[in-house]
């Protein structure tokens, strides 16, 4: 396998708040190839958008601190750059887009004014042709009528469409590494499909990295290679998309794929996970999840579970992987 | 945007009819009798008061008077005070000095809280923030009857730094102490509105998407943030004009400035019903031209109201 593009080694985060000190990232470990897509499976507050913020270097200093770990692009460590270092990263090599494009979009400014800043800004494009590549950019996301619709504001377009704007945004200065935040959480479901089909499509054209964090595992099985588990800020487990629906190694894994809803268990209750995934300023000692495990017993309590290779490329950290993956 | 204009000048028609009505109401109300307050305790005879009644329509009925009135307005004639000056002349000397100064009070007013108010901000919490917090709150907390005066005293006469007193030709230097003080009664506001605006942009999810994109935190601020953040601020702005230009009693009486409040104070101590009415008639004009013109900069400020 290459050298890959994007390496997170043991990162931790914490928010440092009057109510206490949240560890919402306790030692993620990620990598990520070119033209690879990875998918970070999460609840919420599961620590995957902070993840995904601190990669970038956006989260708000203080309350959020990140103290320790390496980000590693290209072999490089993001967090020991200085900041206007760092700054030409952004957008330039890694770049992200949000889940709620209208709130994530300035509201004051033209959609053309947003797409033409980056140019302008990094580049030192003049005016004009700043606005052409704008056009451009629109025309790349199929966006109909690109030309007239670079002068709207991002209230006058659709959901989809404002998602579209997002990724033309995001892919204007030809990143390696694309981050999505939820893409399509806010948008129904056909326009989901389109959206993640164009996605998919721009990410094959650049051979692109791409991070997608969701907490749907429909859109997992789609388009992801690989898929990273997280639970109460780690990574939990770690596979080929195949492999983690066949035969989930650790028992959140398996708990989650059984409350999916499935159309041969109607008129059954549905499975669900009982309880609620930890609080961050108290996560429990030995593995975060074992309150809320079928598996779980007092070494679970106690220790934390390591991170067992359990096949080339599958990680998982359950101290029962062998009894979830019933051999 | 036209459609916008010629929408809002209509309504502005509507509200000057309804406010001059409401005004001159208030006013017919409370003159009791106008003759006593003007001669003073002197007996004044039936045919002083009859010649009176014609002069000034004062037997007429209330929507007779009031029709006289309109009229006169619409033909540019706002009428004479009951000691026989043109009201007309009187707006004409009043108005110059008190449009300078509410325009410079405003300024300074709105220079300071806008750069105070982004950078506590943004720092909230921090040092500077807090100082600004406590001498907000003193100013506050100052009414404007004890701040005048110890101005002048101060600054003006022990100091003297500044003119103490700035008659009706007084230059913008002969203003800027009574301009200090009367910003000082909207400063305050300013500040904690834009200081608020402010830290909840900075809150926003736009915010995050400019610094994935790379912009440096100058850029952040100054493009992304200022212009969402100053939209409350200009409207509040826009009322404080009106408020400056009506509300400066206080300071015109004190700095010795012939201006509108100090008309408008004596007219209503000497029961001077065309007087006042004249005076608030023009108010009533410069307040809707003010709000029109803050609903054109909040329009070209904030594109969604644009487009409703």
């Amino acid at each position: 396998m290459t050298a890959p593009l994007l390496d997170v080694r043991d990162l931790h985060v914490e928010f440092r708040t009057r109510e206490g000190v949240a560890r919402a990232v306790n030692g993620v470990d990620l990598r990520l190839h070119p033209g690879e897509t990875l998918a970070v499976l999460g609840e919420s507050g599961c620590g995957k958008s902070v993840t995904a913020q601190a990669i970038m270097g956006i989260l708000d200093t203080p309350p959020a601190h990140v103290t320790g770990g390496q980000v590693l692009y290209q072999g490089v460590d993001l967090l020991r750059l200085p900041e206007n270092e760092r700054r030409k990263v952004r957008a330039n090599r890694i770049a992200m887009i949000f889940q709620d494009a209208l709130s994530a979009l300035n509201p004051v400014y033209t959609v053309g004014f947003q797409l033409a800043e980056l140019f302008r800004v990094h580049r030192g494009t003049s005016r004009g042709d700043a606005k052409r590549r704008a056009v451009e950019l629109l025309d790349m996301v199929h966006i109909p009528d690109a030309k007239r619709r670079v002068k709207d504001y991002p209230h006058q377009f659709s959901g989809g469409m404002r998602q579209r704007v997002m990724i033309a945004m995001a892919l204007a200065l030809d990143p390696e590494v694309l981050i999505a935040d939820e893409p399509t959480t806010a948008l129904d479901v056909t326009v989901q499909a389109q959206i993640m089909r164009l996605l998919a499509e721009l990410q094959r054209e650049r051979n692109m990295g791409l991070m997608l964090i969701t907490h749907d595992m429909g859109v997992v099985a789609d388009v992801a290679d690989r898929i990273a588990v997280m639970y109460a800020g780690k990574v939990v487990e770690e596979a080929p998309v195949y492999d983690i629906y066949a035969r989930p190694a650790h028992a959140y894994t398996k708990a989650l794929l059984e409350s999916i809803p499935r159309l041969d268990h109607k008129g059954r209750a549905l499975n669900v996970i009982r309880g609620l995934p930890p609080a961050l300023t108290d996560v429990p000692r030995g593995c975060a999840f074992h309150p809320r495990c079928a598996y779980a017993r007092e070494i679970c309590r106690q220790e934390t579970p390591p991170a067992y290779q359990i096949a080339p490329q599958r990680i998982a950290s359950c101290h029962f992987v062998r009894e979830v993956l019933g051999v | 945007m036209f459609r916008f204009i010629v929408r809002r000048l209509l309504q502005m028609v509507v509200t000057f009819f309804g406010a001059t009505f409401v005004v001159y109401a208030l006013m017919f109300a409370y003159v009791d009798d106008p003759y006593q307050a003007l001669v003073g305790d002197r007996p004044i005879t039936d045919a002083q008061r009859a010649a009176l009644d014609a002069r000034f329509h004062l037997d007429d009925g209330f929507f007779q008077q009031y029709w006289h009135y309109i009229r006169g307005l619409l033909t540019g004639d706002l009428g004479e005070t009951i000691t026989g000056r043109s009201i007309g002349d009187l707006l004409a000397q009043a108005w110059p000095v008190t449009i300078r100064l509410a325009l410079l009070s405003i300024v300074i007013a709105a220079v300071v809280a806008v750069g105070a108010g982004v950078l506590s901000g943004i720092r909230r919490g921090g040092a500077f923030d807090t100082v600004t917090l406590v001498l907000t709150l003193i100013v506050l907390a100052m009414p404007i009857v004890v701040l005048a005066p110890l101005a002048q005293l101060v600054l003006g006469i022990q100091l003297g730094w500044f003119p103490p007193t700035a008659g009706r030709d007084a230059g913008l230097y002969e203003l800027l102490l009574p301009a200090l003080v009367l910003g000082s009664l909207v400063i305050a506001t300013e500040l904690r509105v834009t200081r608020t605006s402010v830290a909840e942009n900075l809150r926003a999810d736009y915010v995050r998407t400019a610094r994935a994109k790379g912009l440096a935190p100058k850029r952040v601020i100054g493009v992304h943030v200022l212009r969402n953040s100053l939209i409350p601020v200009i409207t509040l702005i826009g009322v404080d004009i009106g408020v400056l230009m009506s509300g400066a009693i206080v300071t015109e009486g004190v700095f010795n400035i012939p201006g509108v409040g100090f008309n408008l104070f004596r007219g209503i101590r000497a029961e001077d019903g065309p007087l006042v009415v004249g005076f608030v008639s023009v108010l009533i004009i410069v307040f809707l031209v003010i709000n029109l013109i803050v609903d054109l900069v909040y329009a070209a400020l904030d594109p969604r109201i644009r487009y409703e």
